[in-house]
């Protein structure tokens, strides 16, 4: 007696938690629909159907809360900026297109939960994730379920393995590699020092690049000098390597945070050789609490300077500062740059929003390496099928606390 | 004995069920994708945190190290997976994984409980706080591949010298990447189901009682005759062992691991612990059902976007002092009372 109460209240427990969860999984999208490959094909027939007219679904992911919350937050912004100039100018062959962003706190696991919420909303194609890690992990969802992928900003070479994932930024590699030759062409620096994060794929990645190019090149590296994200505040025993051997340029291929620390305590010690950065140096000039003129003379190579006096970008940054009331950096010109690309490439191909994600994807495909835009990262932007961008690599100095192309 | 029987195993039995309604709910497509692809970290987190409980609430010995236990575990297992990808069958790998996981995280438990669990109180805090992080930090920069030469490990890039044809295992702050997706919910329920009848069982055994005995007063326990550092690095290295087949699950559902601090760094570490307080120390049901809840509630939340952490914090807190609060616990016993007081007339009626 005592027993089966036991088992039945057992039952009941098992069965509550159960439906709780999946009541409060459900409630949150209404759109249930099952997992797998199977779910994009019902989703892309149902779509018509239930909206009327069609609407196009593009996705964004990055950290939007947390340490990459400033990256996160430009990819979603610029992506969201480029949708709503798209649908104020009449949408893409005619249909309104809808952006969502989701945050995944630059965890790779998180990432892949952000990822199935999108795709649960009926998501078709999607600009992101943001940063290197979380977009190898989400690649592999993604390929499966044969989802097309852009990421604005993954540098990691694995990022693109896939032949349904393209990014708008350069690769690790391919930026070490220039900045190397940058330097051995112009002649800059005679003696070389690395600062770089080794606990962060990104900074790793352009440095074994670039200290295999160097090595080509002839360039002489002095020191190299790693941290990590543990102990990423004091820099002074890594510019004293650096001093000590005389290096008249500092390569850093690391974040825009840690480069102003490493910039202050070097005037600290009255050190002043060339910094040289990349991409992730951008965004320097906006450091709270930093002496922007420390910058001045540093040089960096950067896809995207809101200081640019093209129309295109002097219309973009204006705009976005109406809108997130700060200036964007090149995460967001990247995600904005992506949506028209996969706007070019809708357009080529003729796609409608009732076509599945999965039919979008290998039209997409197609249609990438065809294709060539002029955004703002660029005045000429076209893809290889292998995923990769072709651009021409743009380097800027700050002068007078502007960015100046050289 | 015999009444006792089905009490212990009703929460197993509430599992299976809980199992079974997801399993025949994602066969029917009632559950979103987001939804289903919440279910293996879910179960992984409440399998850690079931580990961490028998570390922290029945052997009453404080560790902050417990997501290294996870790493190690996650880190051998991805590699045997890469090494035997193109080798063994699907299944087979994946079981053998567990057992290279779990064995990995065990004698790590083990060689670190050797010096380790001869110190009281804080100290172990400290040290296995201190584990967590060289294993964190040594995997990210560890360079670690397989050619025909043989094996290359090198802490930099410019010393590993791996033939192209090798295959690359571990690649510094990379990672670990291409681990094949083997986990499954209904694996990962097995194992938690696993890891809970070895912790049940053991907490009703001799070797339980020694234990408990040794957390409740130590000197009486040595008085008695108990092998204190015996019984302790029993309960540490099976706490090491089950958090490092919890790793195995998440590696082989996140293929990619880089950035290693976010899930295996001291964070990741005080998240169990969190899991395991909330829970109730020394309540191994409390932990699996927190660790759930927890996991799931911030991904639930997400259409509060950006408040969504803040709102969590919240939660955490009034979680606590639902828990824990004296006028709270009262109330709680009170209803509790009711509740039992009014159980005999339902069932004469039934």
């Amino acid at each position: 007696m005592k027993k089966t109460k036991r088992i039945i209240r057992a039952v009941a427990l098992g069965t509550l938690m159960a439906m709780t969860l999946a009541a409060c999984a459900g409630s949150s999208q209404p759109a249930t629909n099952s997992g797998g490959a199977a779910s994009s094909a019902q989703e892309g027939g149902a779509a018509p159907a239930a909206g009327g007219e069609g609407i196009f679904k593009i996705g964004a992911i990055g950290p939007l809360t947390g340490d990459g919350a400033a990256y996160g937050q430009a990819v979603v912004n610029g992506s969201k900026l480029a949708v709503d100039e798209i649908n104020a100018a009449g949408g893409i062959n005619g249909f309104q297109v809808e952006h969502r962003g989701e945050d995944d706190e630059l965890n790779n696991e998180k990432s892949m939960n952000a990822y199935n919420t999108l795709k649960d909303w009926g998501m078709q194609m999607l600009v992101g994730p943001t940063t290197s890690g979380c977009t190898i992990a989400v690649s592999d969802l993604a390929h499966e379920d044969n989802l097309f992928l852009l990421t604005p900003s993954g540098t990691a070479l694995d990022c693109v393995k896939y032949d349904n994932a393209f990014r708008v930024c350069f690769s690790d590699p391919a930026q070490g590699t220039e900045a190397a030759q940058y330097m051995s062409e112009k002649g800059i620096g005679t003696k070389y020092a690395v600062i770089y994060d080794s606990s962060d794929p990104y900074s790793s990645g352009i440095y074994e690049s670039f200290n295999a190019e160097a090595q080509a090149q002839g360039l002489e590296i002095v020191s190299a000098e790693a941290f990590t994200s543990d102990s990423n505040k004091d820099f002074s025993v890594q510019l004293q390597k650096a001093k000590e051997g005389g290096a008249d340029l500092v390569f850093l291929p690391i974040y825009y945070n840690q480069a102003a620390l490493i910039l202050q305590q070097a005037a600290d010690m009255d050190y002043h050789p060339t910094f040289f950065g990349c991409d992730g140096m951008d965004g320097i000039l906006t450091v709270e609490n930093f002496d922007t003129s420390l910058t001045e003379g540093l040089i960096l190579m950067t896809p995207f300077s809101a200081d640019s006096e093209d129309e295109m970008t002097v219309s973009f940054v204006q705009k976005y500062q109406e809108q997130f009331g700060e200036v964007p950096n090149q995460f967001a010109a990247d995600a904005y740059d992506g949506v028209y690309a996969l706007k070019a490439a809708i357009e080529a191909k003729g796609l409608t929003p009732d076509m599945s994600a999965s039919d979008i994807c290998t039209a997409l495909m197609e249609a990438f390496p065809e294709i060539t835009i002029t955004g703002l990262t660029s005045s000429s932007l076209s893809w290889d099928a292998s995923g990769e961008p072709n651009k021409e690599p743009r380097i800027f100095a700050i002068e007078g606390g502007k960015y100046v192309v050289q | 004995m015999k009444k006792k029987l089905p009490e212990k195993y009703g929460f197993l039995f509430v599992i299976f069920l809980f199992w079974l309604v997801l399993t025949l709910l994602s066969r029917a497509g009632m559950l979103t994708s987001h939804f289903s692809s919440l279910l293996v970290p879910m179960t992984y987190y409440a399998i850690a945190a079931v580990a961490l409980n028998l570390c922290v609430g029945i052997l009453g010995e404080l560790s902050i190290g417990h997501a290294g236990f996870m790493c190690i575990g996650a880190f051998s297992s991805a590699i045997f997976s890469l090494l035997t990808r193109q080798i063994l069958p699907g299944g087979v790998r994946f079981f053998l994984a567990f057992v290279v996981g779990i064995l990995f995280a065990a004698l790590f438990g083990f060689l670190i409980g050797i010096p380790v669990l001869r110190l009281k109180g804080d100290y172990l805090a400290i040290v296995t706080l201190a584990f967590g992080e060289i294993i964190k930090n040594i995997l990210q920069a560890v360079y670690l591949g397989v050619d025909a030469d043989g094996v290359h490990i090198a802490l930099n890039m410019t010393d590993f010298r791996l033939s192209p044809d090798g295959i690359t295992l571990i690649k510094g702050a990379q990672g670990v990447s291409g681990t094949p997706r083997d986990s499954s919910f209904t694996v990962a329920v097995i194992v938690l189901l696993l890891s809970l009848i070895i912790v049940q069982n053991l907490i009703d055994s001799r070797d339980g009682r020694a234990i408990m005995s040794i957390r409740d007063n130590r000197i009486a326990a040595e008085a008695t005759g108990i092998h204190v550092t015996h019984y302790k690095m029993l309960a540490f290295t099976i706490s090491a062992a089950i958090a490092g087949a919890a790793g195995v699950l998440f590696s082989h559902n996140v293929t990619t691991m880089t950035n290693i601090s976010n899930y295996f760094g001291y964070n990741a570490s005080i998240m169990l612990l969190v899991y395991v307080v909330l829970g109730g120390i020394g309540n191994i049901r409390g932990s699996v059902v927190a660790a759930m809840i927890l996991y799931l509630l911030p991904e639930m939340m997400r259409g509060l976007n950006r408040y969504r952490m803040l709102i969590y914090a919240i939660v955490l807190i009034l979680m606590m002092l639902f828990n824990w609060a004296p006028a709270l616990v009262a109330l709680r016993k009170k209803l509790w009372q009711r509740i039992r007081d009014r159980r005999p007339a339902v069932g004469k009626e039934a």
